[in-house]
């Protein structure tokens, strides 16, 4: 049933283009209308090699609605290959080529041959959200990419056996874009996973990309940091390469969180247990470090009250919960989850956010109505000035409310990130520098 | 032409204005070739993303005051809901106003596509109203509820009927144009539709249609003055009630010939306004024919001509002196027409040289069958070989003819292609403020701002030394039309 989406906080599977885009070198090919990509972009950090001013489009009009626009799509991906310097093209598919049934199978086929891969995603917007969307695209790379002869032989050896590399670990985390702190808390976990021993292997961000998808077979472990976005791709992975599998439904914010995610890590990976202790004392130490030095701060900011809300998506509805109770010792208000979780995966998230330290729960609700959300806000008791974490929407409400608002999901129009991050040990330093901050431009009492 | 405001939807610009996307020649022959109805257009078999009509369209109507867009789409169509939230609600601050207008989507999924989702689209109407109380509500088609066919007229008509409020259906398939400027008329016929009811009594107001009115405070001095008329600025702001009275103005102005034509042209052909045809506002040229254009239409020209002469005084020797050391600069533009041949007549003032003049798409005529005034006025002043193209924003053909003609500095409007000039190592200069060149104040500062983008290029050149291109070699040795078809016969 088609549902009030006030306020989104999502975009269409569409613009999981974004998934691509973040794979250096590689350009997704539209087979939708000229004005999907400018629409779904966000300026947000995308002018790099590649912008949707560059994606190639066969920019669908009423002749190809009416009398099928393969032929148009032909044309724009044999001459895609001629203009742009890309090494790898997927063509994804929009609303009206869908419906219209073109077999954008089919035409990508008739590029097997080319000199650069032509690979293949279906991502009409009526099928889904970009959450759901970078999943597929996830997977179409992987079942296409990795199938390739080139590619195979490079993961394999003379047998055809699959070369692995011990310690070699692929990791996910959150969709590329839709996130804004998608590539620093990337990093943040990569190195993490560095500093205990292992080899993590991304796909996303510079230095990265076409050369690390290639490897990815060859890993030992998938490690998808994830309420839900992102499981279809990470289990194909298992079943096609036998890479073992784990989620851990929790961005690590934090010193407590990202101190379980260590462990997790290490237990589920075999990594060196003495040395995973070690950096676990060493960044916990540190972290306390700066909390000690800034105690006075965090403690005599009398305007900010214990009780906060967040409206957000799965990960950072959870990821903040978490930090916010069990390192800092505030209360949840109701958690409202935006990005449309599919039913299956709701109870699990309901169950992550309501696990916190002194058995203390919070009623979880997902909606897409901003409107309700806001006004769910505004009439919760929040024992003192209200701590709003959540998307550009809640900046208003904020201000109507008084409360202190940070910025940490989709829309995120009136702030700047360009490689900073939440995640780990530092990343909750640095969301606390965000949360003070708000706090501390109000009136001090 | 009649105008039919009983019918939600309007032709588009190709099919009305014979508007085309695909030319490369030069300035001669594309004024000839419109006035004597020979100029057709020609397709691209490679073409990048471009824009679409539906933005144009819903972010016009969205930036009134106290309105719903509902949005009959999948989630992704309303993606610019927050921007236009942000934007809007600054653009308001800015005159002490706040707006309480929504963009709503219905978030068509693929069951909706298979069994209809029109009695999901008349609730979620309903909830709108109820929940907001807007002045009036917009019902937008998109290219999925356009393509399975569903009712939004029907649905429009039937609520009109239960709610106190108009509710406007408004036709926004994507698909529907190429050229997305066709959404500003789809905007305009929405209002004139719904909203702006017949005259019952003249008023002191002109009609101004803008973009983001930056330049509100020295118009609204203007009008005053100079005038004796206060500035109805459109859309931005304005509120229904406002709007409602479209028809009882002195004249309308615009500030850009693409935009403004459809309005302009149906208030002066159904309700009698004039309709101020003229050169923008840009330059010391384009400045003071349109305040005389403007003086000329209600009967106050003699005062336009005291204002000219007063300001002149002051800021003429100014702009004189800045622009010393912009004659001979060689420039390239990129920018939607109605302001492509605006801006490089102005550069033109400034004794550059405008090597190549690109424009998104092209109007042949206006609503009321003329060549744009900027084109006839730009044939004057140009070299008769002037290179123009009609680009569709196609970027690597602008970048190919940057490569080729190498100039001091290039010059754009849309978001995003500024850039990849700079990474190729010119000069760029973001025009997207409409009054960026406003009279003779913002001449002096646009003056300024090419001096000193040319003067110092560390940015680009730190960028250009260190960056992978995302063209290949083999595309920057071919023409600039490599992949533009024949002229298609009409």
């Amino acid at each position: 049933m088609a549902k009030i989406l006030d306020q989104p906080r999502y975009k269409c599977a569409l613009a999981a283009m974004q998934t691509v885009h973040a794979i250096t070198g590689a350009i997704p090919v539209l087979h939708s209308g000229p004005g999907c990509a400018a629409k779904l972009n966000d300026n947000n950090g995308t002018s790099g090699r590649f912008s949707p001013n560059i994606f190639p489009c066969s920019s669908v009009s009423e002749k190809e609605v009416v009398f099928g626009g393969t032929g148009k799509l032909r044309s724009t991906i044999e001459n895609a290959l001629k203009v742009i310097d890309a090494d790898l093209f997927v063509v994804l598919s929009g609303c009206t080529s869908e419906i219209i049934g073109d077999d954008i199978e089919e035409v990508a086929g008739n590029f097997e041959n080319a000199e650069k891969p032509v690979l293949w995603a279906k991502t009409p917007g009526f099928k889904g959200n970009n959450y759901l969307g970078h999943d597929w695209i996830l997977k179409s790379i992987f079942e296409q990419y990795l199938e390739r002869e080139e590619v195979v032989t490079a993961y394999s050896d003379a047998d055809g056996e699959v070369k692995k590399e011990k310690g070699l670990v692929n990791l996910f985390v959150a969709p590329p874009q839709q996130d804004p702190y998608w590539l620093g808390n990337l990093r943040e976990i990569e190195n993490l996973l560095t500093a205990i021993g292992l080899k993590p292997n991304t796909i996303f961000g510079f230095g990265r990309g076409i050369e690390n998808l290639k490897k990815i077979p060859q890993a030992e472990y998938t490690i998808l940091v994830s309420p839900w976005v992102g499981l279809e791709s990470a289990k194909y992975l298992e079943r096609r390469f036998g890479i073992k599998l784990l989620q851990y439904p929790v961005l690590p914010i934090g010193a407590t969180e990202t101190t379980k995610f260590l462990r997790t890590v290490q237990e589920f990976t075999g990594a060196d247990k003495e040395l995973t202790e070690k950096v676990i004392t060493e960044k916990e130490a540190e972290f306390y470090y700066y909390i000690e030095r800034f105690a006075d701060t965090l403690l005599e900011t009398r305007i900010l009250g214990k009780r906060f809300t967040v409206a957000s998506d799965s990960e950072y509805a959870i990821a903040v919960t978490k930090f916010l109770v069990n390192d800092m010792g505030l209360f949840p208000e109701k958690i409202f989850i935006t990005d449309d979780a599919p039913k299956v995966h709701q109870q699990k998230i309901i169950d992550e956010v309501n696990n916190l330290n002194y058995g203390i729960t919070t009623q979880v609700q997902f909606t897409t109505d901003g409107h309700d959300i806001h006004e769910q806000i505004k009439n919760a008791d929040f024992a003192g000035t209200p701590l709003i974490i959540g998307s550009n929407w809640e900046k208003k409400l904020a201000a109507e409310i008084g409360g202190h608002f940070v910025n940490v999901s989709y829309p995120m129009l009136e702030k700047l990130v360009i490689n900073d991050h939440i995640a780990g040990y530092s990343g909750g330093l640095h969301l606390l520098e965000q949360i003070f901050t708000a706090a501390m431009s109000k009136l001090k009492l | 032409m009649p105008y039919n405001f009983k019918n939600a939807n309007i032709a588009i610009r190709e099919n009305r204005l014979g508007s085309i996307t695909g030319f490369v020649g030069d300035l001669e022959t594309l004024v000839k070739k419109s006035e004597d109805g020979t100029l057709r257009n020609r397709e691209r078999c490679f073409s990048q993303s471009s824009s679409c009509l539906s933005g144009c369209a819903l972010n016009a109507l969205a930036a009134i005051r106290n309105v719903a867009v509902v949005y009959h789409a999948p989630a992704g169509c309303t993606a610019m809901a927050s921007n236009d939230a942000v934007k809007f609600g600054q653009i308001a601050a800015r005159v002490n106003k706040t707006t309480n207008s929504v963009f709503v989507c219905t978030d068509l999924n693929e069951k909706d596509t298979v069994f209809g989702a029109t009695n999901d689209l008349r609730k979620i109407i309903h909830h709108t109203y109820n929940t907001y109380k807007p002045d009036a509500i917009f019902v937008s088609t998109s290219c999925v509820s356009g393509v399975t066919g569903e009712d939004v007229d029907g649905v429009a008509s039937d609520i009109n009927d239960e709610l106190p409020i108009p509710v406007i259906p408004v036709h926004c398939e994507g698909f529907k144009s190429r050229i997305w400027a066709s959404g500003f008329d789809i905007s305009d016929h929405a209002v004139l539709q719904g909203i702006v009811q017949p005259p019952k009594q003249k008023r002191r107001t002109i009609n101004i249609k803008n973009f983001y009115e930056s330049a509100r405070p020295q118009i609204t001095k203007i009008f005053n003055e100079v005038f004796d008329a206060e500035p109805q600025f459109l859309y931005c702001n304005s509120t229904i009630e406002e709007l409602s009275h479209l028809s009882e103005a002195l004249a309308t102005v615009c500030i850009c010939g693409t935009l403004g034509t459809y309005l302009g042209n149906a208030l002066e052909e159904t309700y009698g306004v004039p309709y101020v045809r003229t050169l923008n506002h840009s330059g010391i040229t384009g400045f003071e024919t349109w305040l005389r254009a403007i003086g000329d239409t209600i009967g106050k020209r003699a005062e336009a001509e005291a204002y000219i002469e007063k300001q002149r005084a002051i800021y003429l020797p100014q702009i004189e002196e800045v622009t010393k050391s912009l004659k001979g600069l060689s420039a390239v533009i990129g920018m939607g027409p109605g302001f492509t041949y605006e801006i490089a007549r102005v550069l033109q003032e400034f004794g550059m040289n405008v090597e190549y003049a690109l424009a998104w798409h092209y109007d042949y005529k206006y609503d009321n069958g003329e060549v744009p005034p900027a084109l006839e006025h730009l044939l004057k002043t140009s070299p008769k070989d002037m290179k123009v193209a009609v680009a569709d924003q196609q970027n690597y053909e602008v970048l190919n003819i940057l490569n080729h003609y190498k100039p001091d500095v290039y010059f754009s409007r849309h978001p995003g292609t500024t850039v990849w000039a700079i990474k190729q190592g010119y000069a760029a200069v973001f025009v997207a403020d409409e009054y960026t060149v406003f009279g003779y104040e913002g001449t002096l500062s646009f003056a300024k701002l090419i001096r000193d983008t040319v003067t110092n290029r560390s940015f680009e050149k730190n960028l250009a030394a260190r960056i992978k291109l995302p063209y290949t070699k083999w595309w920057y040795e071919q023409n600039a039309d490599k992949f533009i078809k024949d002229e298609v016969k009409k």
